[in-house]
């Protein structure tokens, strides 16, 4: 019988364990964007050149223990694919539920680490999208960083812990997904922080995110400090929570840096880019564990499935970093990026409050990788 | 545009719509020409990438009201 997997189930395998998957959309989407991880091997068949038999494709299909994932955009047709290589003998073949969309939207939460006076701090990782969200709590209160827009995961979280979620914080203006942040803080009653500068033709109220205005959760008082750091946005905030972590937001990542096109300004913020990087942060203790917003490649992911670097790590590694030349910098953030993330218009327009999407619509804006950064 | 054959496919979906136009076209003679109606969204891509592998050609296509009007010849 064709077995269905979850996508917390793949999410398990890809990084845990081992997985094969056989991709049945067509060539262009496997292209654009796939399930990757350090022990998945993929090939991509179409489903429709498999409609009158799937005997080419047993042949490309392993023979060891691993299982096999049939994936398509939906669900239907990886079904459709996965029920006649059942009946061709395959075993231990499984179809995903809810296809690449339900990849996009599941959340893989672990804990980061401790607060020095109680507390911790959690990564959500929306594995098909590579957005990073975080949860900062202490003493029954929490706040939420870059929110993803399926809150009901975060506030489920929330929940099971004990935490009454207080601040919701965007360090900037997002291009490649639509923020939960706002429609968490409505339904709330919490506080919706965004950097004013990025906020300039928002049609709704939030607090402004501003250096120098510290944020605190909990009555032990965990000190989220704003840092403004334009490059990727001209308002780009980053956090120092606790004075041990570093949210560098869309600006620093751990295997590259953020890309400053995505709002039409790239040679505009390509000082504000620079000077950030090269000035701002270096002065920041090295010691700091930078948590990004996203990430690009499924390498910078640890063997916990955590996305995260020592500050003094990336300065000693990481390619955006280590570019001397201002000229050849410039260059390298402007020129020969990879393509915009899908929809991005729209989806600033969205998280302006400009455009009111429905849940759908909301979905199709945010397939594909997130691209925010300026290497692919 | 004149059709030797028209498949309505609408409301089906995803993969329906190749699996019907694959039958249809493989009922009409090199050089004939089916007309496709469909409101799946995964077909825009989906039918033109099945056209190119089996070797037909999509010669038009057009959208009116959420419904996708492919015009598919035989090779």
């Amino acid at each position: 019988m064709v077995k269905m997997m979850t996508a917390e189930e793949a999410a398990k395998k890809v990084i845990h364990e081992e997985l094969f998957i056989l991709d049945v959309r067509n060539e262009e989407d496997y292209r654009n964007w796939k399930i990757e991880g350090k022990n998945v091997e993929s090939i991509n068949i179409p489903y429709f050149d498999l409609i009158d038999g799937v005997e080419h494709a047993l042949e490309k299909l392993p023979k060891d223990e691993r299982d096999i994932l049939v994936v398509c955009a939906k669900e239907a047709s990886s079904k459709f694919v996965a029920e006649q290589l059942d009946e061709a003998g395959v075993d231990e073949v499984y179809y995903l539920q809810g296809g690449m969309r339900a990849w996009s939207e599941y959340l893989y939460s672990v804990k980061i680490g401790d607060l020095k006076n109680g507390g911790s701090i959690y990564q959500f990782n929306r594995i098909g999208k590579g957005c990073l969200t975080y949860l900062v709590e202490s003493n029954g209160e929490a706040a939420i960083i870059d929110a993803v827009r399926m809150t009901e995961t975060l506030e489920q979280f929330a929940k099971e812990k004990g935490l009454a979620i207080k601040y919701l914080i965007d360090t900037h203006l997002h291009a490649d997904h639509i923020s939960g942040g706002r429609k968490l803080a409505e339904k709330l009653g919490a506080t919706y922080y965004l950097p004013p500068k990025d906020a300039t033709e928002v049609t709704f109220s939030y607090q402004p995110l501003e250096e120098g205005e510290d944020i605190f959760v909990g009555n032990t008082r965990i000190r989220i400090q704003p840092l403004y750091s334009p490059g990727h946005t001209i308002g780009s905030t980053s956090l120092i929570v606790d004075d041990q972590y570093l949210l560098s937001g869309d600006i620093l990542f751990v295997d590259s840096i953020g890309r400053p096109d995505l709002a039409g300004k790239a040679e505009d913020w390509v000082g504000d880019l620079r000077r950030t990087l090269y000035q701002l942060y270096k002065q920041l203790s090295p010691e700091l564990l930078v948590l990004p917003a996203h990430f690009g490649k499924i390498s910078e992911m640890d063997d916990q499935g955590r996305v995260c670097a020592k500050l003094g790590d990336l300065y000693a590694k990481n390619a955006g970093l280590q570019v001397e030349d201002e000229q050849v910098f410039r260059k390298m953030v402007t020129q020969n990026l990879p393509p915009q993330p899908n929809a991005y218009q729209e989806i600033r327009q969205t998280n302006m409050g400009k455009l009111t999407p429905t849940e759908d619509e909301q979905r199709e804006m945010e397939i594909g990788p997130n691209r925010c950064a300026v290497h692919d | 545009m004149n059709a030797d054959k028209v498949l309505d496919a609408r409301g089906l979906s995803c993969p329906m719509p190749v699996v019907r136009t694959k039958k249809a076209i493989d009922e009409l003679k090199p050089g004939q020409i089916l007309e496709l109606h469909t409101t799946d969204s995964g077909a825009l891509s989906d039918i033109p990438a099945w056209a190119k592998t089996a070797g037909h050609r999509v010669i038009e296509q057009s959208e009116d009201n959420g419904v996708y009007k492919f015009w598919i010849q035989k090779g």
